[in-house]
């Protein structure tokens, strides 16, 4: 990827800001996410809610369904490849889709390096749990950042860490003497280069989106007050009792995160939310979150 | 002073927020009607168009615009924000509908059709402009009283009539502020002389910090 190819990536993120992107398994909930306003749609097989539950090993969702999916929609198509399945990213790049999530939410295809993202051209989407991991997906070549939370829960908690990590992370990276910023970034796995990034700007050098667990209008607006720069709702709004309304009532709330009065409106009569997760009955190895690194 | 607004709905606001305040024109995010007042010009920017038109009709500020632009308000819409203000969409409803093109949707394909050009734009500048494409719509026809301002293959890059400025590009994420200072004009506002080699692609990013 040259320089000008990632930025253009980068941009393509930043267009989508204040905006919401949604979980999709059908060209009819594509559409449906669509007329709610949703700014992309991530294309895949099941929920994460599904894979939860049924367990096995999840791959990147069938490339038949994907390109139903690109057909129903005008607006950008995600879709998701296995942490370090490299050939899965290819392929979604050949089928020339918008944007690739290396997600942690299908299993695993490397435990030891994440894909080369430098390699394509296509952007790629990574999820972090705090500075080091967000700085080390963006100097392998991810075009944006997302939170690592607890996906499939309906449980916001694991996003809240997130944000609230890389804030503090980040404001200590800036405040700090240049001079401890080395032994920093070696005790936080931190790349330097990307360290100095963030260091001269104040935040994430890239956009970063809110991901895992958010299921309600003011999930999304909180993740917004923490500074997040859009929101993904995954099994938020299609395992829900009426998914356009609440699609619809996450937009809004996205785009008014600051005015409670909005929020509040857009927060009534909106059916049942999905079930929720608490985080300590998942057994640690069953922890999304956990994987990638 | 006279100011210039950016519809901030969802999108790419900060970029031209961080492009005016460079040229030292005074602007500030629109986000209700009120945010109207006082305002000489209205940027709808690039971003999902069809969030933007869901977001501008339930909260009526498409007929907000429409009643600031029936008295003197001038508008520009970049990308999406071209869509918006287009009478005529290609297999799609128009928004605000208030210049006589004709516009097709995503008209190149996918991210990995985006792109980069240089190009020469009389009208607004001397030196060549930098232009940058991302999922653009293309203009496919003008109505009477709509002038081309870049024609490129087989669409219309920029266009404007006597109120209304659409690009299906996206100058606020380049260095050149050469639009920009054009539209100010259009508002009828004055511009600084500005270093333009001195911009950042992440400069948009200090107008969007971490809540303290």
């Amino acid at each position: 990827m040259t320089s000008e190819r990632y930025t253009l990536n980068a941009q393509l993120a930043q267009m989508l800001k204040g905006g919401v992107i949604m979980d999709v398994t059908t060209p009819e909930q594509a559409r449906i996410a669509e007329d709610a306003g949703a700014v992309a749609v991530m294309a895949l097989e099941r929920v994460p809610a599904d894979i939860r539950r049924e367990g096995g090993v999840a791959r990147m969702s069938d490339p038949a369904m994907i390109k139903e999916i690109k057909a129903a929609v005008s607006i950008p198509v995600m879709a998701k490849a296995r942490i370090g399945h490299f050939v899965e990213a290819q392929l979604l790049e050949a089928l020339e889709i918008d944007y690739i999530d290396e997600s942690e939410v299908l299993t695993p295809a490397d435990e030891e390096c994440h894909i080369d993202k430098t390699r394509f051209s296509i952007p790629f989407v990574c999820g972090a749990r705090n500075l080091g991991e967000a700085c080390r997906r963006i100097a392998e070549g991810a075009a944006m950042i997302r939170t690592k939370g607890e996906a499939g829960t309906g449980n916001v908690v694991e996003a809240v860490r997130h944000m609230r990590t890389m804030n503090r992370e980040i404001r200590q990276v800036c405040n700090m003497p240049i001079e401890e910023l080395t032994g920093f970034c070696r005790d936080n796995g931190i790349p330097y280069e990307v360290a100095l990034a963030v260091r001269e700007v104040g935040r994430l050098p890239v956009v970063n989106f809110a991901a895992g667990g958010l299921a309600t209008p003011a999930d999304a607006a909180m993740m917004m007050q923490l500074g997040c720069d859009g929101v993904f709702v995954g099994s938020g709004i299609f395992k829900s009792g009426d998914p356009a309304r609440r699609a619809r009532a996450i937009v809004q709330a996205t785009t008014y995160y600051n005015e409670p009065q909005k929020v509040l409106e857009v927060s009534m009569n909106l059916g049942e939310p999905m079930v929720g997760i608490e985080i300590p009955t998942i057994p640690e190895d069953e922890r999304l979150a956990r994987r990638g690194w | 002073m006279a100011r210039i607004g950016v519809l901030a709905l969802q999108g790419g606001v900060v970029e031209h927020l961080e492009h005016l305040q460079r040229l030292g024109v005074a602007a500030g995010p629109v986000k209700k009607a009120a945010d109207l007042e006082g305002l000489a010009g209205l940027i709808i920017p690039g971003g999902e168009s069809t969030c933007l038109r869901r977001l501008l009709r339930i909260y009526e500020l498409d007929e907000a615009i429409v009643e600031r632009f029936r008295a003197g308000l001038k508008l520009w819409g970049t990308c999406a924000g071209a869509i918006l203000l287009a009478k005529r969409v290609v297999d799609g409803d128009p928004g605000l509908a208030l210049i006589d093109i004709e516009v097709a949707r995503n008209a190149f394909g996918s991210q990995l059709a985006s792109f980069n050009t240089v190009a020469d734009v009389p009208a607004v500048a001397a030196a060549p402009i930098p232009m940058t494409f991302i999922r653009a719509p293309k203009i496919k026809a003008l109505g009477p009283g709509v002038r081309s301002l870049l024609r490129l293959d087989d669409y219309h890059a920029a266009a404007e009539d006597d109120a209304v400025l659409v690009t299906v590009f996206h100058p606020e994420l380049t260095p050149s502020l050469a639009f920009h200072r054009y539209f100010a004009a259009k508002c009828g506002l004055a511009t600084a002389e500005v270093d333009e080699a001195a911009w950042r692609p992440a400069d948009w990013t200090r107008h969007a910090p971490l809540p303290r």
